[in-house]
């Protein structure tokens, strides 16, 4: 007699809503390459944990964007979000593809010049603009978004002193139903703290008004938000027109769109709930409609989207080192990659597959990390069929913002490749070592 | 409640399906956790019996089947299928 | 002959649609074959032999319409389906990002477009009734807990905080909305919505678009019987040309295709307002067919493609009484549904038993 396949020993419960888990459903197809070159090649020339970016996603992800906005509006410029994913590489395939910089701190400013951009190219962001990068901002034509009242004395000042008349935008915090407000930043539309700004803007008489700029936040789901922050912008561009004879250069609408990922609290899966860029962008200029003025007078349409263009395009490829039960019955499996280069495993559901068809009955599964920490939890409750040591499971939509907030913490942060167009791939980043990490320590004389 | 009546009037059929008229509860096994099951309400309690049986069935090379055999004896326990205090080879049984 | 697939099997205390809606086809034609499209094995639905030939166990739809396709070849592969009438709102989404591929498979459908079915969420919902004419009481998107501390700035209490998708709390208290607002956030996600209380007596309207702006068939109905939780029980078809105007307004402004459950409120002072546009039948639907017009039925032959004439005629005082009885399930249909996820062809598997 032959002897059939082996498989791990399982026996479920059936319980009142797990049932359907039962159910013969390839949930889970696995995924054997990434833009045409397999996941084992990627692992045996770099390593495991390892983030991995396609460069064909990423480049098709920013074209879908601009095209979307440039049926729709005259004037679009997309700037790339930085602290979204500043590895050199990401950066000038999207610059390449004709994307400005949007920066927010005086490092990721050097990055952008670095990068090759031209400092007119670059939008500069944020609640911390110290003297030092206003001045390196001003003297390079660089787009500085002033976001509180201290913030435009100083830059009078460094513009004074550096004997220019720059031309700056603000920063502007707009209500729109349905979304936290990020009251923190910019000056309030409603409350008439924006009205004050350009009045004191236009007092000062050193500076010129030239763009607006609105941020809702993160991870929007409802085009509508952005018809309705549009809109407000529309509207007091109109005033600063009629009122001021300002005539704006630019309407940054800022970033937020969603990716394909799926947050925690979100019911319906990605494909269902993230809404296509021509949505957004429908809402978007639907608000901007508003603007009245001569057509060749109408301002860019400026977007910041950062992580609706990266985050599909990264993959990260890690390794079962070892499989647990847990008390509750739960299956308990842990990877060598965990929230310390997974920071964003804390709101997302992310998408989790197999490179191999796994064989047997889908199990509650928890997914942690290497951390000797608890909380190191990258899925809780996926349904999974078994997993041996040395399987490989690729975890989707994780390109945005990991490998900028990742922490070197008890390991070593592991390498970033790109897969190229042809199937060639190469590094991003090299996986860090021991040197590295102690090439910045001191140990002081008398220890 | 012995091993021998629990799983003796445990109804197993070829499709994976398990009863429990015990408790009412229902189960689904895998093809590997039917044999076990079967092995178990036949009599073999001890680890060697039940590695050996696995072994003629199925196809163990590489797995590691004496950890994979203590995870579903931990989860028959868990379901109350077998004694909280059941070992192999270690509990009086009349099948 | 016709196959046609019924989804919401689970006739619970809070029933879905799904047996009412196989239980009005099995009326009109005897002959049609009815599969159940079944989230759980124990959803009621699939141990109701009368009104369904086959059930299969497929995915949640969190599980996203690629893994719905998946497992919806496997159930093509076994059977055929001429039309598929989903009746669960979160479902929808996915069915619809599907339609083409049914279609291309041979399986009808008769949804709302995305678009529309976006246009009537509850997020929505005010600029629908701003566009079709319809008051609805005011409504405030609520993005974080701490809005519910200004919220008596906008409306009184007691509001109703309602989840995107289901649920919905009738509050007194800003204790009571707290509450309603984290149990509504953690079962549906966000948004929560907040929304005006309007007294008065309800009219659900049962009533199926033909996709142009036009009315197929309308059945207006008053509930008669709540229970504890304020689901109705009973309830009774009226005469009420009020509702059905508002109806063919919605259908006017938004071109509904397919089935809806529109449901009104009219106030004290007799005003009439939207309350909410479920995007499926209810699950009092069965009533239609016993009122003469049979509306699963008429959706059904839509989604096999036949030309439908409007058929508005229905009998008043038709009325419904629910009724709870425990039915005799086999443990060997639960068996076959728990370990091969299907049950097809109950009658021929039992053929001669007594059913």
């Amino acid at each position: 007699m032959t002897r059939r396949p082996y498989e791990r020993p399982i026996i479920v419960r059936h319980e009142s809503g797990l049932g359907n888990k039962l159910s013969r459903v390839p949930a889970l197809r696995p995924q054997e390459e990434i833009d045409g070159v397999s996941v084992e090649e990627l692992v045996k020339t770099y390593g495991s944990p390892l983030f991995v970016f396609s460069e064909q996603t990423l480049v098709q992800r920013q074209r879908a964007l601009a095209d979307a906005f440039a049926v729709r509006w005259p004037k679009v410029r997309t700037a790339w979000s930085y602290k979204t994913n500043y590895l050199d590489g990401i950066c000038r395939v999207l610059h390449r593809e004709g994307a400005w910089a949007e920066v927010v701190s005086e490092m990721e400013l050097d990055k952008a010049l670095h990068n090759g951009v031209r400092p007119d190219h670059i939008h500069f962001n944020g609640p911390f603009k110290p003297e030092s990068a206003l001045e390196k901002a001003f003297r390079g034509g660089t787009l500085v978004h002033l976001d509180n009242f201290d913030e435009l004395r100083r830059a009078e000042q460094v513009a004074t002193r550096l004997g220019k008349r720059p031309g700056v935008a603000i920063r502007l915090s707009v209500a729109a139903e349905g979304i936290p407000p990020w009251t923190r930043f910019g000056f309030h539309l409603e409350s008439g703290q924006a009205r004050d700004a350009v009045r004191r803007l236009l007092a000062g008489d050193k500076l010129d008004l030239v763009g607006l700029h609105c941020h809702l936040g993160t991870f929007l789901l409802d085009p509508a938000a952005y018809r309705e922050a549009a809109g407000k912008l529309a509207a007091f561009a109109e005033e600063l027109r009629t009122e001021h004879g300002i005539r704006l250069q630019f309407i940054d609408i800022g970033g937020g769109f969603a990716s394909h990922n799926a947050l925690k609290a979100q019911y319906l899966p990605a494909e269902q709930a993230t809404p296509s860029f021509e949505q957004y962008a429908d809402a978007v200029c639907d608000g901007l409609r508003a603007l009245q003025g001569p057509p060749k007078e109408l301002p860019t349409l400026v977007l910041e989207t950062g992580r609706a263009i990266v985050d599909d395009a990264g993959y990260l490829i890690t390794t079962v080192h070892a499989t647990r039960r847990l008390p509750d019955g739960r299956r308990g499996v842990v990877l060598d990659a965990g929230v310390n280069v997974l920071f964003t495993a804390w709101w997302y559901r992310h998408d989790v597959v197999p490179t191999r068809h796994l064989a047997g009955i889908p199990e509650p599964t928890v997914l942690y990390g290497p951390l000797c920490m608890n909380i190191d939890v990258v899925r809780d409750a996926l349904p999974l069929p078994p997993v041996e040591a040395g399987d490989r499971l690729v975890l989707r939509n994780v390109g945005a913002y990991n490998v900028t907030q990742w922490m070197q913490f008890i390991t070593l942060r592991p390498a970033v490749v790109m897969v190229g167009r042809n199937g060639q791939h190469g590094l991003l980043r090299k996986p860090e070592t021991l040197e590295a990490l102690t090439s910045w320590e001191e140990v002081p004389e008398w220890i | 409640m012995n091993l021998g009546t629990r799983l003796g009037d445990l109804a197993i059929s070829d499709s994976g399906f398990v009863f429990d008229p015990y408790t009412g509860a229902s189960f689904t096994v895998n093809a590997t956790g039917l044999h076990l099951l079967r092995a178990l309400k036949d009599g073999v309690i001890d680890r060697a019996g039940l590695l050996a049986g696995l072994d003629e069935a199925f196809d163990v090379d590489g797995a590691d089947a004496g950890r994979d055999v203590d995870d579903f004896l931990g989860q028959l326990r868990r379901y109350e299928l077998l004694p909280r205090d059941f070992e192999l080879g270690a509990s009086e049984v009349t099948p | 002959m016709s196959t046609v697939a019924v989804t919401g099997l689970n006739a619970t205390d809070n029933p879905a649609p799904g047996v009412a809606v196989a239980r009005a086809l099995k009326d009109a034609d005897p002959a049609t074959r009815v599969v159940g499209l079944a989230y759980d094995l124990l959803d009621p639905g699939n141990y109701a032999p009368a009104w369904f030939d086959d059930v299969f166990l497929v995915p949640y739809p969190s599980q996203g319409s690629d893994v719905l396709r998946s497992r919806l070849t496997e159930i093509l592969d076994a059977v055929r389906i001429d039309a598929v009438l989903p009746n669960l709102d979160s479902e929808l989404p996915a069915f619809v990002a599907l339609e083409g591929w049914l279609h291309e498979r041979g399986v009808g459908t008769f949804l709302p477009t995305r678009q529309q079915f976006d246009l009537r969420s509850k997020l929505h919902l005010a600029d629908l009734g701003e566009r079709a004419g319809l008051p609805v009481p005011e409504t405030v998107v609520l993005s974080e807990p701490a809005e519910l501390y200004t919220l008596h700035e906008k409306l009184s209490y007691p509001l109703v905080i309602k989840g995107v998708f289901y649920g919905a709390a009738v509050c007194h208290s800003l204790e009571d909305a707290l509450h309603a607002y984290h149990d509504v956030l953690a079962k549906w996600g966000a948004p929560v919505l907040a929304q005006r209380v309007i007294r008065g007596k309800e009219i659900d309207v049962c009533a199926v678009g033909d996709g142009a702006g036009g009315l197929l068939g309308a059945v207006p109905m008053r509930k008669t019987l709540l229970t504890d939780k304020g689901k109705g029980w009973a309830g009774v078809a009226v005469k009420d040309p009020e509702a059905l105007a508002m109806t063919e307004r919605f259908m006017d402004a938004s071109d509904w295709r397919g089935p809806c459950e529109v449901e009104l409120i009219r106030d004290e002072d007799g005003k009439t307002w939207l309350l909410e546009i479920n995007p499926r039948f209810p699950a009092w639907c069965y009533m239609t067919a016993a009122a003469g017009a049979n509306l699963p039925w008429l959706a059904a032959r839509a989604a096999m493609g036949d030309t439908i004439a409007p058929e508005r005629g229905f009998t008043p005082g038709t009325m419904f009484v629910r009724i709870s009885i425990d039915q005799i399930a086999r443990l060997d249909d639960y068996e076959a549904l728990a370990t091969t996820g299907s049950l097809v062809d109950r009658a021929h598997r039992f053929q001669g038993e007594d059913r």
